[in-house]
């Protein structure tokens, strides 16, 4: 059974953080942040969001397979962009060496291949955090009397 | 005894990396080691060069990009080590 | 041993917070005070390789345009980010081992546990 308090004030802050981080990551060309800061943001959204409900409620829609599969492919997309630069005539992970637009600075979608390299990481940050904190959280053997997931 | 041990041994490396911390330039100046023409070229050229505002994730993600994916496997190898240490959470 | 104590004072600062790291990881027996410690390492040299790159009166390496002279040096902070990941990710798989000795041995205090080792296999 949640908290009262916890659980009103966490249903407003925990969409508020994804928004911010989701705004960190994608403005990571502009202003300071970038994929790191913004995938850990979103990743304390997550953390504040199963302590409060419980880990069963965040595996019902973001399960280990989910998860796993979120993570690689943010990998895969990150080396793809960079054998796509290397196919089309530049060096591996080269930016506007392989003719990806800088567009005009300033704006949300300049800069080539850097905003889109931020957000692969950005999610493979996400993941990974998330997925560490699930798994050592959830080793300890459940006591007698006290259902998995819930919070003690 | 094994306390002071430690003490000793604490105030050894701190008096030593004291005495070589003193023998840098001073905080806040432009010198030499720190500051050479690869500075300058970082700053001045991100934005021709890449089309980025922001040249720490130029540098991050065009320079040095392949630094950052070693990190990603970093990250891997983190969570593959931890899950391999604690196994698979028991659904019962 | 030039220069002032005062002109130096980020320096100084980041060796006295790694004595710091160090005395609590060795003084202390429980294992969560020495990965709190190692993580306190960690920290001071991020702040004394990000101090080296600072200039007086300048500002950060966004909207840079005209000399660079002026503008704070943006290469140790590029290199932090990555240094604070592996931070982050030796400090987890620390964790994870600690609870693998607590499941084990039923104790995270190292001298117990060593004792425990030496007392025969259970």
């Amino acid at each position: 059974m949640p908290d009262l308090i916890l659980s009103t004030i966490a249903s407003y802050l925990v969409p508020l953080i994804w928004v911010y981080g989701a705004y960190v990551i994608v403005h990571g060309h502009l202003s300071p942040g970038g994929g790191f800061a913004g995938g850990t943001i979103i990743a304390s959204g997550f953390v504040l969001a199963a302590l409060t409900w419980g880990f069963d409620r965040i595996r019902a829609g973001f399960d280990e397979n989910v998860l796993g599969t979120a993570d690689t492919a943010g990998v895969l997309a990150y080396v793809s962009i960079g054998l796509a630069a290397l196919i089309r005539g530049g060096w591996f992970l080269s930016n506007l060496g392989a003719g990806y637009p800088p567009g005009i600075p300033g704006r949300l979608f300049s800069s080539g291949a850097v905003w889109l390299l931020g957000a692969a990481i950005g999610v493979k940050v996400t993941t990974t955090l998330y997925g560490l904190f699930a798994r050592l959280a959830e080793s300890q053997p459940a006591r007698e009397g006290q259902p998995r997931g819930e919070p003690r | 005894m094994r306390l002071l041990l430690v003490v000793l041994t604490v105030i050894l490396v701190g008096a030593m990396l004291s005495i070589v911390a003193l023998g840098l330039p001073e905080f806040g100046t432009a010198t030499a080691p720190t500051r050479n023409e690869m500075v300058r070229r970082y700053i001045e050229e991100a934005l021709p060069e890449t089309g980025a505002v922001n040249s720490i994730t130029a540098i991050v993600f065009d320079y040095r990009a392949f630094d950052t994916l070693g990190e990603a496997t970093v990250l891997f190898a983190a969570a593959a080590a931890a899950a391999a240490v604690l196994g698979t959470v028991r659904r019962d | 041993m030039t220069g002032s104590l005062l002109g130096h004072l980020n320096f100084l600062g980041a060796m006295f917070l790694f004595a710091v790291g160090m005395f609590t990881m060795l003084a202390h027996g429980n294992l969560i005070k020495k990965i709190i410690g190692m993580n306190i390492m960690d920290t001071a040299v991020f702040l004394f390789v990000v101090s080296l790159g600072y200039i007086r009166g300048g500002t950060p390496a966004i909207e840079a345009s005209g000399p660079a002279a002026q503008y704070v040096n943006p290469l140790p902070s590029a290199l932090i980010l990555t240094g604070i990941v592996i931070a982050v990710s030796t400090t987890a798989f620390a964790l994870a081992l600690v609870v693998k000795i607590h499941a084990r041995f039923g104790t995270i205090d190292a001298d117990e546990m060593v004792r425990r080792m030496r007392s025969g296999p259970q």
